[in-house]
C-alpha cells in the first residue's frame, strides 16, 4: 500500500497556522466561483429542462448507462491528468507561481465538490445554452474537481522530491528540460500518481451519480447514466430497479478495477523508486494476458515507437536553473515585489465582489444560522468518524494479521470504497419512513457509509506490513490486552490510520451534502444541516446563500484539517514511522 | 568511438584546471567557507585523486568542476574557456549510482546520447559497445534493481563512457560497495585505462580511502577540511598494476596517514587551534570510542597502533575511523603522531574502568575539552528552571556552521552528553534539562 504518496497530497511539509497566502487562496476560490455564476446568469436566457434523452427504467438499457458514466468518468480522468501535469510542474518549477498556486490547490481539495455543483452547472449550460455539450461539460468538470486536487498535490510533491543524484545525473548529462520531464520526473512521480488516480476514481464514482441527475432552480439536467437511471427510480418509487442500478454499478467497477487499474499499477510497479526487488510484485492476469498475445505487441510497436519518439522530440523549454547556487539580481527582486502586489490587489478585488454579492440580500442572522447548521454537520461528522474508528480499526487489525484473511478481504474493502454509497441512499429513506425514525439521527450514518472503507483498508494494510519480529517481541514479553494495543499495535498503525481518517472525513462532508436531504418518490428526508441548506438553496438557485454555504462549509474543513488531521499526521510522521 | 582514442593533445597537456575557487554560503556572522582558494590542474593521461574526509568539500568541488554548481569565486578553465554549466565531454560517475530505476541497463546507458541528440541507430551501436567493454553483456535488458551493486556501478561506468568523455569524474564510486566487489572493479578500471581502451585523456576521482588513491592515482591531493584547501600533493611513481603488499606501497600509505592525521600547525601567534564552541564535530558513537580505546589499550597493540592497520583489523573505513581517533585526542584520551595512535595515561585508566567510571571520566574530559558541551551545561545551571531548547544553540552554531553541520554537531553533543550524563534531553520536546530521567 502506497499510503505515503497519497498523504503527500494531503499534507505539504508546512506549519499548521494559515499563512499569509491562505488568505488571498481562500477569497480568491471562493470568489471565483461566485464571479461563474454571476457571469453565468447574464449571460444566459432562462433555462428550459434539458433532457437529453429519455432515460428509461429497462434495465437493458442499463449497460449502456454504464458505459456512458464510465466514459464521462474517464473523460475527467484524463482532464485531470492534463491538468496535474501542466499545474504541478508550474507550480514546482516556478518560484511565484509556487506561491499562488500551491495554497489554492491546498484550499480547493478542501471545498467539497457537491457545494459548487450549482456553481459550474449555470457556467457551463451558460456556455453552450440549450446544448447537451453544455451539461456533459458541466457534468464531466464536476467530477474532474473530485479527481483532479489530489494528483495534482502528489505531482507537485514527488516533482520537489526528485532525488538529487538523478537530478544531477540528468543535468550533468545534458538533458534537455522536456527530456527530463518525461525521463525522470515523470517516472519518479508515477507511483505516487497512480495511487492518487486509484483513490480520486473511487471517490468519482460517488460524484458521477450526484452529477448526472441536477436540478438548479428551473434548471434540471438529465444526462443518460447509472445516476441518472437512479434518479428516475427514485422518482418512481421502484425498488427493483435501485437494485439493478446497485448490481450494474458493482459490474463496472469491478471491471474497471480488473481492466484498468490493476495492470496499469502492475506495469506502474518498475517506476518504484527502492532499489530492492519488492516481496509481492503486483500482479495483473489482464497485463500478463496483453504482453504475451503476440497480436497485441505487433500492434504495440508502432504505438511504443511514437510515444518513444514524443520523448525524443526536442522541444525548446525554459531550462530553469542550470546551476546551483546563483545569486538572485535586484530586477528579480523588484519583479518579485511587483508581483506580491499585483496578487494581493487581485485578491482584494474578488473578495470585494463577493462580499458585495452575498451582502446585498443577506445579513448577519444568515450567517449565524449558516455557522449554526455547520455545527450540527461538523458534529455529525466528528461522531462518526469516531464510530467507525471504534468499529473498524480493531476489526482492521485483527485481518491484517491474518495474511489469508486479508488477502481476502482487502480488495472487498477497496471495493466498497469505491462503491458509490448514494445509490444505497434510498434503502435508508423507505426504513426511516416506515419506522417514522428521527431524521437528524437516522440519516447521519449515510454521511460515512462510503468512506468508512478507506478507515478499514488503510488499517489492514498497516497490520500487514507490521514487522513481525515486533509481534514476537510483544509475545515474548508477555506484552496482552490493552498493552497490546496501546503500546504495540496502535502505534504501528497509526500513520495509515490516519490516512483513512483523513480520506474519510474528507469524504463524509462531501456526503453531508447528499445525504442531510434524501427523496423517495414525493417523500423528502431531510436533517439539520449545513449539507442540507446548501442542497436546498441550490434547488432553489438561491445564489448568494449558496455562495454563503460554500464559504462556511470550506472554512469549517480547513479549520478541521488543519487543527486535527495535520498535526495528526506530522506527529505520525515524526515519532511512528517504522521504516 | 570507443576505440578512438587520444589523439588531439599530447601526454601531459593540461585538458582542465581549476583557479582560485572558492565557494562559500552567507551566514550571520560573514560568509562561511567550504572550499577556499583551490587550484588543480589535470594533464592528458593521469589518474588525480582528490583525497579528504568528509566534510572537506571534496565533493563540492566535484560538482563545480562538472558544472552543477557555480562556485563563489574563480573559474574552471576547460577547453580554454570557463565552465558555466554541465560541460560537454565531463561525465560523472556518482557514489549512490544514480542510475534511474524505471530504464532498463541499456535505456540507462542510451539516456545520455539521447540527450546528445545521437541518431538511435548510432546510440544503440555505441552503448551496446560499451555495455560489452564493461563486461555487462547479458544484462541489458535487466533494471537496476534487479542487479547487485558491483553491476549497478558498472552500469554507472558505462553510461559516463559511452558519451566519450574527456574528462572522467568519479565521486566515490567504489565506496558503496562490499571491499571484494569494490576492488574487482578497480582493477577492470585499472585494467581498461592502462590498456588505452578508454576515450577518457583524464580521471578524477574523490576519495577518503587512502589505498584506493594510492592504488588507483597517478598523482593525489590531500585535502584538509574547514575549509576544504589543498594541503599536499604526492606523486604515486609506482607502475600498474600496484601490489598492495609492496612495502613502498605501505610506506606511502603510512606516510598520507600521518599527513591526514598530523596537528593543524601553529598560526601566526603560536597558537594551535583547539575545539572551540562553533567546531565541527562529527557524529561518532561512544560505542566506536570506548571500543577503539580497548583495542588499542589490548594486545597486540598494548597502547599504541599503526592507523592503517588498525582500520584493516576493525575493518573501518579512513571514513569512520579519523572521527573516531581524533575525537579521543581531542577528549585527551589518545593522541596520533606518525600515523600511529598512542593512549594517554587517561586512556590507559578509561580502558581498565567499569561502567560507572567511564562515564564519570569521559564527563570530566568533555566538559574540560569541548566548549559546547561546558556552554550547555552552564547554561542549564543558570536558568532557574534548568531546561534550554535545542534551537538555542543551534542557532548559536549555524553562525559559525552550515545548518546541516550545526545539526550533525548539536546531535553528537547530546549523544555525548547523555553518555557522560551532563545533562538530559528530550527529542520530543526538543529541550535539554539537568532532570534525571527516573526523578
Amino acid at each position: 500500500m502506497r499510503g505515503e504518496s497519497f498523504l503527500f497530497a494531503l499534507t505539504p511539509r508546512r506549519g499548521l497556522l494559515p499563512n499569509r497566502w491562505d488568505l488571498i487562496a481562500f477569497p480568491l476560490i471562493i470568489g471565483l466561483l461566485a464571479l461563474t455564476v454571476i457571469g453565468g446568469k447574464q449571460m444566459s436566457a432562462p433555462l428550459a429542462v434539458l433532457d437529453a434523452g429519455a432515460v428509461t427504467l429497462d434495465p437493458a438499457n442499463l449497460p449502456e448507462y454504464a458505459l456512458r458514466t464510465t466514459l464521462r468518468m474517464l473523460a475527467a480522468l484524463a482532464a485531470s491528468l492534463v491538468f496535474t501535469l501542466v499545474y504541478g510542474t508550474l507550480a514546482a518549477k516556478s518560484r511565484r507561481a509556487e506561491l499562488v498556486l500551491v495554497p489554492i490547490l491546498d484550499i480547493l481539495q478542501s471545498v467539497p465538490v457537491l457545494s459548487y455543483i450549482s456553481f459550474t452547472v449555470v457556467f457551463f449550460m451558460a456556455l453552450f445554452p440549450g446544448q447537451v455539450a453544455g451539461a456533459e461539460l458541466a457534468a464531466i468538470f464536476a467530477i474532474f474537481t473530485s479527481q483532479a486536487w489530489n494528483m495534482t498535490f502528489s505531482f507537485y510533491q514527488s516533482l520537489r522530491t526528485v532525488p538529487h543524484d538523478l537530478d544531477e545525473a540528468s543535468r550533468g548529462f545534458h538533458f534537455s528540460a522536456w527530456q527530463r520531464f518525461w525521463r525522470l520526473e515523470v517516472p519518479f512521480a508515477m507511483p505516487g500518481l497512480i495511487w492518487n488516480m486509484m483513490m480520486s476514481m473511487s471517490g468519482g464514482w460517488f460524484f458521477v451519480v450526484a452529477v448526472e441527475a441536477v436540478t438548479v432552480g428551473d434548471t434540471t439536467i438529465t444526462l443518460p447514466g447509472i445516476g441518472a437511471y437512479l434518479s428516475k427510480a427514485i422518482d418512481a418509487r421502484d425498488l427493483g430497479a435501485v437494485g439493478w442500478t446497485i448490481l450494474a454499478m458493482t459490474v463496472v467497477i469491478i471491471l474497471y478495477d480488473q481492466l484498468m487499474f490493476r495492470p496499469l499499477v502492475a506495469w506502474a510497479d518498475k517506476f518504484r523508486f527502492e532499489m530492492t526487488a519488492a516481496q509481492a510484485a503486483p500482479e495483473s492476469w489482464f497485463l500478463d494476458m496483453m504482453r504475451r498475445a503476440r497480436l497485441v505487441q505487433k500492434l504495440g510497436t508502432p504505438i511504443a515507437w511514437l510515444l518513444h519518439g514524443f520523448v525524443r522530440l526536442r522541444v525548446p523549454l525554459p531550462q530553469g536553473t542550470k546551476q546551483l547556487n546563483t545569486r538572485r539580481t535586484l530586477l528579480s527582486r523588484i519583479v518579485d515585489v511587483v508581483w506580491y502586489v499585483v496578487v494581493a490587489a487581485g485578491t482584494i478585488d474578488i473578495a470585494w465582489q463577493i462580499i458585495d454579492f452575498v451582502s446585498a440580500e443577506l445579513g448577519w442572522s444568515d450567517l449565524l444560522e449558516v455557522l449554526t447548521l455547520g455545527f450540527y454537520t461538523l458534529i455529525r461528522v466528528v461522531i462518526l468518524i469516531v464510530v467507525a474508528t471504534i468499529v473498524w480499526v480493531p476489526i482492521g487489525v485483527i485481518v491484517g494479521l491474518r495474511p489469508k484473511l486479508a488477502e481476502r478481504i482487502q480488495p472487498l474493502a477497496q471495493f466498497l470504497a469505491a462503491f458509490p454509497s448514494n445509490l444505497l441512499f434510498p434503502i435508508a429513506v423507505v426504513a426511516i419512513l416506515k419506522y417514522h425514525l428521527n431524521p437528524d439521527i437516522w440519516l447521519s450514518p449515510l454521511i460515512i457509509l462510503g468512506t468508512q472503507w478507506y478507515i478499514l483498508f488503510n488499517v489492514i494494510a498497516g497490520a500487514s506490513t507490521y514487522p513481525n519480529e515486533l509481534r514476537e517481541a510483544a509475545a515474548n514479553f508477555k506484552i496482552r490486552g490493552w498493552q497490546w494495543w496501546r503500546q504495540a499495535m496502535l502505534p504501528g498503525i497509526f500513520p495509515y490510520y490516519v490516512t483513512g481518517a483523513i480520506t474519510a472525513s474528507g469524504g463524509a462532508w462531501n456526503a453531508s451534502i447528499v445525504a442531510e436531504v434524501v427523496k423517495w418518490g414525493d417523500d423528502t428526508v431531510t436533517a439539520h444541516g449545513l449539507g442540507a441548506y446548501i442542497t436546498q438553496t441550490t434547488t432553489a438557485a438561491d445564489y448568494p446563500k449558496i455562495v454563503l454555504g460554500v464559504a462556511v462549509m470550506s472554512f469549517f474543513v480547513i479549520v478541521f484539517n488543519r487543527t486535527v488531521w495535520r498535526p495528526l499526521y506530522a506527529y505520525a510522521e515524526r515519532r511512528l514511522r517504522l521504516d | 568511438m570507443l576505440n578512438a582514442v587520444q589523439a588531439q593533445t599530447a601526454p601531459g597537456a593540461e585538458v582542465l584546471s581549476v583557479k582560485g575557487v572558492r565557494q562559500g554560503f552567507q551566514k550571520g556572522s560573514g560568509e562561511l567557507l567550504v572550499l577556499d582558494d583551490v587550484d588543480l590542474s589535470l594533464k592528458d593521461g593521469e589518474i588525480v585523486a582528490l583525497l579528504g574526509r568528509s566534510g572537506s568539500g571534496k565533493s563540492t568541488l566535484l560538482r563545480i568542476i562538472a558544472g552543477l554548481i557555480k562556485p563563489s569565486a574563480g573559474d574552471v578553465i576547460y577547453r580554454g574557456e570557463p565552465v558555466k554549466g554541465p560541460a560537454d565531454g565531463v561525465a560523472m560517475v556518482f557514489q549512490t549510482f544514480a542510475l534511474f530505476p524505471w530504464l532498463t541497463v541499456l535505456q540507462n546507458v542510451e539516456a545520455g546520447l539521447e540527450a546528445l541528440g545521437v541518431d538511435p541507430k548510432e546510440s544503440r551501436k555505441r552503448a551496446l559497445a560499451a555495455i560489452d567493454l564493461i563486461g555487462l553483456d547479458g544484462f541489458e535488458s535487466a533494471y537496476p534493481r534487479e542487479l547487485s551493486g558491483g553491476m549497478r556501478q558498472r552500469v554507472g561506468f558505462a553510461r559516463a563512457l559511452v558519451v566519450d568523455p574527456t574528462i572522467l569524474l568519479m565521486d566515490e564510486p567504489f565506496s558503496a560497495l562490499d571491499v571484494l566487489t569494490a576492488e574487482t572493479l578497480r582493477t577492470d578500471m585499472l585494467d581498461l585505462w592502462t590498456e588505452k581502451r578508454l576515450p577518457t585523456k583524464a580521471v578524477l576521482l574523490v576519495t577518503h580511502n587512502i589505498e584506493e588513491a594510492v592504488f588507483m592515482a597517478d598523482r593525489i591531493l590531500v585535502f584538509s577540511s574547514n575549509p576544504g584547501r589543498v594541503a599536499a600533493e604526492i606523486k604515486v611513481p609506482f607502475p600498474h598494476p600496484r601490489n598492495r603488499l609492496d612495502p613502498v606501497f605501505r610506506q606511502m600509505v603510512d606516510e598520507i596517514y600521518a599527513k591526514m592525521t598530523a596537528r593543524p600547525a601553529p598560526d601566526s601567534k603560536g597558537k594551535i587551534k583547539g575545539v572551540e564552541i562553533g567546531t565541527w564535530i562529527p557524529r561518532v558513537s561512544t560505542n566506536i570510542m570506548a571500543g577503539l580505546i580497548e583495542t588499542v589499550a589490548a594486545a597486540p597493540y598494548s597502547g599504541r597502533a599503526d592507523l592503517p592497520e588498525i582500520a584493516r583489523n576493525l575493518q573501518l573505513e579512513g571514513d569512520e575511523l579519523f572521527p573516531a581517533a581524533e575525537a579521543l585526542q581531542n577528549l585527551g584520551f589518545a593522541e596520533m603522531r606518525e600515523g600511529d595512535i598512542h593512549l594517554t595515561m587517561p586512556g590507559r585508566v578509561f580502558a581498565e574502568a567499569d561502567t560507572q567510571q567511564r562515564k564519570r571520566m569521559f564527563s570530566d574530559h568533555l566538559l574540560r575539552s569541548f566548549p559546547l558541551a561546558a556552554h550547555i551545561r552552564r547554561v542549564l545551571d543558570e536558568r532557574p528552571g534548568h531546561r534550554a531548547p535545542r534551537v538555542r544553540f543551534e542557532q548559536e552554531l549555524e553562525d559559525y556552521l552550515s545548518d546541516d553541520a550545526a545539526e550533525e554537531t548539536i546531535d553528537t553533543i547530546i549523544n555525548w552528553g547523555r553518555y557522560g550524563e551532563i545533562f538530559s534531553y528530550d527529542d520530543q520536546a526538543e529541550m535539554f534539562s539537568l532532570e534525571n530521567p527516573e526523578g
